[in-house]
Order: C-alpha cells, then sequence, then structure tokens
C-alpha cells in the first residue's frame, strides 16, 4: 500500500498545483462528479491550492443525495411492516424522507439494519426464514456489481424471503441530463474514479462528442485530482475535447466486463427519479425479467403517503452545481450534520456535509 | 413524536453525544466536578490529597477481536481515564450485565483476560455485580467498571490547561482499533493483520510525569477518534490546536482499509493512544521517556497549540493546504460511492 504516500507527495502536488496556478486562459468551471473526489478536495484542502480563475463545482454523484423522497419513504413503509427486516448502507439510516428517516423508523422499533456489503442481506434472510428480508439497494455503477451478486446468490439459493427495493443509478444519463437542461456552464468534467472503473471509459464519448467538453477519469488522492484538474487546462488551452483516463492504475477504457456481466444478470436499465434531477430515462436499474420474485414493491404491504419536500432546503440546486451549500439560507443553521434537513447535509460525500466539515479556506 | 427518541449516534461519542450531556444530563446533574468534563472526576476527600473517580460501560461487538476482547477493554478503558487526570489507579469494580444463553466458556476466557489486564495496570477488581437479562436484551455480555485513583501533589492536568506553544504529542499511530473491530464484525474478506492497540496507559503516563511536570492535559481519543478529542481540548482549554497530517502516524494496514472504505483515520477510534500537550521546552524530554514504554515507542510531536482560533482544531494537509478538523459527526460508514 506504498501507493498511498506516493500519491500523496507534497513536492509532487505542489508541481502540479503550481502548473495549475500558470492557468491564463479565461476563467474555467471544473465540475467534479463523484462524491468521493469532493471529500477528497476538501480533506486534502486543494481548493485552497488553486488560482481564483479556476472554478470547482459540485456534481450530483453523490448517491445517497440523488436518492429521493420517495424512495425512502418506501423504505421507511417497508421497514415499518412487523414481518420486515430492512437492511441497507449505513449512509441512508439519518437522510430524511418525507416523515422521518430510517434511523428514527429504528428507533421507534422498526427493524432496520445496518449492512456493509448486499451479501450481509442475504445472510440476515438465511438466517430469519420466518421474517421477509429487504435489501435497500442504493449507489451508482461502483454498488450495484455486488448487489446483483448477492440477488443471483439469493436466487441460486432458492431464497423465498429475500426481497430487493431498488434505488440504483447510472450515473452517464445523470451527466447527460445537467448538460442537456444547461442550467450550469462546464468547461471540464472530472469523472468519478471507482464508477469507471467498471464501466470504463466509452460511456462518457458524448460528454466531448455532443457538448465539446473535455473529461478526464481521476482517481482520489490529492496528486490525482490536481493532475486531472492540470490534463483539463491543458485540453482546454489546446482547443481538445476528449476523455482522458488519469486513474490508469485502475480504469481500462472497456471497464471490467465480468462487473457489467454480473449487473446484466440482475439488472435491466429503465427511468429512474433523481433528487433535484427529476426523472432520466435510462438512469436507473430494475430487476431484469425472471427476477421478479425478488421485488419488494410486488410483494410486500407499503402504505405510503405523498411525498414532501422540505421547503427551505436547497439540496436540488446543489446537486445541480447552480449554487454553493452556503448560499443556502439553513445551510450550517436549521440544517446541520446532526440535524440534517437535506441529503446533501447527510452524506458523507453530500457536497453540503463537506463544505460544513471542512469549511473551505479554513 | 419520533425525534424525541435517542438514536445509535447518540453513542457515538462524536457532536450527538455532546450535545445529549450538554443539553440533557449537565443540566439537570451539573456540578463543578462534573462540569470538568474531563475523563476522571478530581476532588478532595480531606486535606490528605485528591481521588480520581471514573466509570465507563463497555458494549463491543465482537466480544473477542485481533488484539483484545471487552475484558481487557473494561480494564484499559476506565484504568485509561484515572491516568488521563495524572491519577495513580488503585481500585476497580466490575459490573457484568449476562445475556441468557452465553456460553460460560467465553464468561470465563473474558473474566482471565480482565484479570490480566487488572494485573498488567496494577489494579485490583475490589467490588463487582452480576445480573442476567432475557436472551436478546443485550449482545452477549455488556460490563461496566468503575475506577478511584490517587492523584499525586502537585499534578494539575486538565483538558482545560492547555496553552499556548504546548507541543502536541501522540504516542503512536492511530486507527487499529476501530479498524481491527470493524474487519472482525464485518468479515469483509480482508486479509488483515491489523490488531487492537488496547492497552493500559498508567505506567507511560507515570513515567511521562517523572521526565515533566509540565504536563498540561492529556486525552486517551477513543471514540470519536484523535479528531473528536483534539477538538473537545481545543473548546475547554480556549485555544486553537494545529496538527500536521504528515506527522499523524497511521499503519500502512491501517491507511489502506480507511482508504478502501472511504474512512478518515482522524475519526477511528483507539484504545491504547494518548494525546499530552506539555510545555514545548520539556516535549524531548517527555518523548524520549515515552519511548521507554512499550505503549510510547512511536511517541511524535504531531503539532502544537495556538492562540486562535479558539477552540479550534486546524490541520496542515500534506499537500500545502489547511481544512478545519471537526468533532465525529455520527458514526463513519463504508463509502457507496
Amino acid at each position: 500500500m506504498r501507493f498511498l504516500t506516493e500519491f500523496r507527495q507534497p513536492a509532487l502536488a505542489e508541481a502540479l498545483a503550481e502548473r495549475i496556478r500558470r492557468w491564463s486562459g479565461p476563467p474555467v468551471s471544473l465540475m467534479e462528479v463523484c462524491g468521493t473526489h469532493t471529500v477528497a478536495i476538501f480533506r486534502h484542502g486543494l481548493r485552497g491550492l488553486l488560482p481564483p480563475q479556476v472554478r470547482l463545482l459540485s456534481g450530483p454523484g453523490c448517491p445517497v443525495c440523488v436518492t429521493p423522497n420517495r424512495e425512502i419513504d418506501k423504505a421507511i413503509a417497508l421497514a415499518s411492516n412487523p414481518g420486515v427486516i430492512l437492511a441497507t448502507f449505513g449512509d441512508m439510516m439519518k437522510v430524511p424522507g418525507s416523515y422521518s428517516s430510517l434511523a428514527e423508523a429504528k428507533a421507534s422499533g422498526a427493524d432496520v439494519r445496518v449492512a456493509y456489503s448486499p451479501m450481509e442481506a442475504v445472510e440476515i434472510a438465511q438466517g430469519n426464514p420466518k421474517k421477509a428480508v429487504v435489501f435497500f439497494g442504493v449507489g451508482f455503477e461502483t454498488t450495484a456489481p455486488t448487489t446483483a451478486a448477492s440477488l443471483l446468490e439469493a436466487k441460486r439459493l432458492g431464497l423465498r424471503n429475500f426481497f430487493f427495493l431498488s434505488a440504483h443509478k447510472l450515473v452517464p444519463p445523470a451527466l447527460m441530463a445537467l448538460l442537456e437542461a444547461g442550467e450550469v456552464r462546464i468547461d471540464g468534467l472530472i469523472c468519478p474514479g471507482h464508477v469507471s472503473t467498471i464501466i470504463g471509459s466509452r460511456p462518457y464519448e458524448f460528454i466531448p462528442r455532443d457538448y465539446a467538453i473535455p473529461c478526464v477519469i481521476s482517481g482520489f488522492e490529492p496528486v490525482d485530482i490536481l493532475q486531472a484538474i492540470a490534463m483539463l487546462l491543458d485540453m482546454r488551452a489546446e482547443g481538445k475535447a476528449e476523455v482522458a483516463i488519469q486513474y490508469r492504475r485502475a480504469v481500462r477504457p472497456q471497464g471490467n466486463p465480468q462487473a457489467l456481466e454480473t449487473m446484466a444478470g440482475a439488472f435491466q436499465v429503465g427511468g429512474a427519479e433523481w433528487r433535484g434531477l427529476g426523472p432520466i430515462p435510462q438512469s436507473g436499474l430494475h430487476l431484469r425479467d425472471g427476477m421478479e420474485a425478488f421485488a419488494a414493491e410486488r410483494h410486500l404491504e407499503m402504505k405510503i403517503r405523498p411525498p414532501r419536500e422540505a421547503v427551505a432546503c436547497r439540496c436540488g440546486e446543489v446537486l445541480r452545481g447552480l449554487i454553493n451549500p452556503p448560499e443556502c439560507s439553513i445551510f450550517g443553521t436549521g440544517c446541520t450534520p446532526e440535524h440534517p434537513v437535506g441529503p446533501c447535509m447527510v452524506s458523507t460525500e453530500g457536497t453540503c456535509a463537506a463544505w460544513f466539515l471542512y469549511k473551505p479556506g479554513g | 413524536m419520533p425525534r424525541a427518541r435517542v438514536l445509535l449516534g447518540h453513542g457515538s461519542g462524536g457532536k450527538l453525544t455532546h450535545q445529549l450531556i450538554e443539553s440533557l444530563f449537565l443540566s439537570q446533574l451539573a456540578n463543578p466536578i462534573l462540569k470538568a468534563l474531563d475523563d476522571s472526576a478530581v476532588f478532595s476527600v480531606d486535606s490528605r490529597g485528591r481521588l480520581a473517580f471514573t466509570t465507563d460501560s463497555y458494549v463491543v461487538r465482537p466480544l473477542f477481536f485481533p488484539g483484545g476482547d471487552i475484558g481487557r477493554l473494561a480494564v484499559c478503558g476506565t484504568v485509561n481515564d484515572l491516568a488521563m487526570v495524572g491519577a495513580t489507579p488503585l481500585y476497580l469494580s466490575a459490573a457484568f450485565i449476562l445475556e441468557e444463553g452465553l456460553p460460560l466458556a467465553d464468561l470465563r476466557r473474558i473474566t482471565a483476560s480482565l484479570k490480566g489486564a487488572a494485573r498488567e495496570a496494577g489494579v485490583k477488581i475490589v467490588a463487582g455485580d452480576t445480573k442476567v437479562v432475557e436472551r436478546g436484551s443485550a449482545d452477549g455480555l455488556f460490563i461496566n467498571t468503575a475506577g478511584l485513583g490517587l492523584v499525586p501533589e502537585g499534578v494539575d492536568i486538565s483538558g482545560s490547561n492547555a496553552r499556548p506553544g504546548d507541543a502536541v504529542i501522540l504516542s503512536g499511530p492511530i486507527g487499529n482499533h476501530g479498524i481491527s473491530v470493524l474487519l472482525e464484525r464485518q468479515q469483509m474478506g480482508f486479509v488483515s493483520t491489523v490488531k487492537s492497540d488496547v492497552a493500559p496507559l498508567n505506567l507511560l503516563v507515570a513515567a511521562m510525569l517523572q521526565a515533566s511536570p509540565n504536563i498540561h492535559a492529556l486525552r486517551d481519543p477513543t471514540r470519536g477518534g484523535l479528531a473528536t478529542s483534539l477538538v473537545e481540548m481545543a473548546r475547554q482549554s480556549g485555544v486553537a490546536i494545529r496538527i500536521h497530517e504528515g506527522k499523524v502516524p497511521v499503519d500502512e494496514e491501517v491507511a489502506a482499509a480507511c482508504e478502501i472504505l472511504g474512512y478518515d483515520p482522524l475519526y477511528v477510534a483507539n484504545e491504547g493512544k494518548l494525546i499530552a500537550l506539555v510545555a514545548p521546552q520539556d516535549a524531548p524530554g517527555v518523548i524520549r521517556a515515552m519511548k521507554k514504554s512499550p505503549y510510547g515507542r512511536q511517541a511524535t510531536i504531531i503539532g502544537e497549540v495556538l492562540a486562535e482560533p479558539r477552540g479550534k482544531v486546524l490541520m496542515a494537509t500534506r499537500v500545502g493546504g489547511t481544512r478545519i478538523v471537526d468533532m465525529l459527526s455520527g458514526e463513519q460508514f463504508p463509502r457507496i460511492c
């Protein structure tokens, strides 16, 4: 694991920062799509190293943040059923739905369990044959293969008490929706490293082709991110727009065929609702034909009230890169990590949480 | 109202815990001794000296983990709370809440480990209690320990005694306990040799006190990690603390596990480490003394105390940036992105 120190070398970082500071072109706005990038940028204090004419915007790449209230309401409704155990990733626990959160439902008696991997939910189902066990799956292409693998394993085991509620989403269609809406000027995209280890670089090719925006797939160490920014600036200086891979130690153009095959074995692509972005066609993962036996919505009772949004919360605009978190009137006052109003303050990869925790320039 | 209930996050040792303590417990139970909010209460019984008194409950899952178990933890945690106010730990009580069905062999093993830790720390278990609750009411077993110690004359150590200019000393690499427990609990399929650092630190502290009369504050960064403990001390003393990322030791395997999981090692729990805020001229001598102890061999200066901004902790990052370090908020969870 020596690679970690290698990608945090001060001299290397300083040389890249100096190269970025020499940018003499017009002001540019570069969007980091992924929540892990957002956190890494704040954790390492990278914004402070950039000149004012190079601005970073945070995009819709936090899977918890883009999960709409309705999906969370469904999970809470399922968990509130006394015959149900609901398992999900820890980050989902505190996200407020329309009326409460999974953490509050758990404190009120619902059997909600934090799973560190979807396979744990399968094990819970095996150990609790009299209960219906629902895995509430959230995440982008990074986590979808492991969820798919757990579903295929449940099928192989012939489990009849294991169910799945999907909030899995796909990144490229969301980027297309964001660029198509044209609400925010983006001069370059720092594309997500983990997602790209699965899907490769090809699904982003429409971005330079149709929108003339350069893309760099980046790793998560400070040197990775600074190099990705320098590569984007180089492309802008040369008037080029391509998809480049900075994260070569993990990403190949064709992605990971085995993971993609596993995903295809359990899921099919369909429309999905995104917080802040609304419905986006072909952006969600649903159970494929032949896997209907696992559909929680089909087999389990679930009473939900109409969803509602917190009036003052501006997470939707944060997710679209339209505002920075401090521009929201409740940021840091009515909305904090302990008492979050919107999901961007809840998730460890949420933009608001990163701004609140690390306070840029502090 | 669902919001009016206790959430798991209230026990994380971070901000929610502090809010609960301040808004509920302190507001009703406050007195000058409790309000000091140090790891142990320190008070005079009569003119002969001062006592340190503390209590803690242990609810770790799994009960056995690489490098330790709940029995060793229950002794070390309480001994360390006494040591962090400069006290010499003397007597402990141990109360067991056992869940129906717990294998007696496990209880025997845990008790033997508890005995071993007490012997190592030089304390006696002089009182105890046993309760059994129905299956499903506890996670195997819970242990509560209380501890009593004597604060030597002239020793005045408190989280509120930090002074600008003090050196921030850390006794060794962080994150081993939290990561070892997490990997053991979740069986994530990592091949790992990470072991918990759980250890009694009273002899280390005794050696430090021999080396310097100018140790102002001590704290063992347990739940909430190094970051939360530093913020607590900065707030208690009304000072700022600046640490340097490149100087904070993290074992390679712990760093790698944190990287894969998306954890920040600054917030991962420790059970055998301490932070000392020491007058700068005494820091080299204190470190020399620490290095002679098995639990301080990797002691090092990681930062300094500043006058401003009061109550804040800053970190100079390896790549030349600066960031604010805040308390843990809720629990850390593996990234899903």
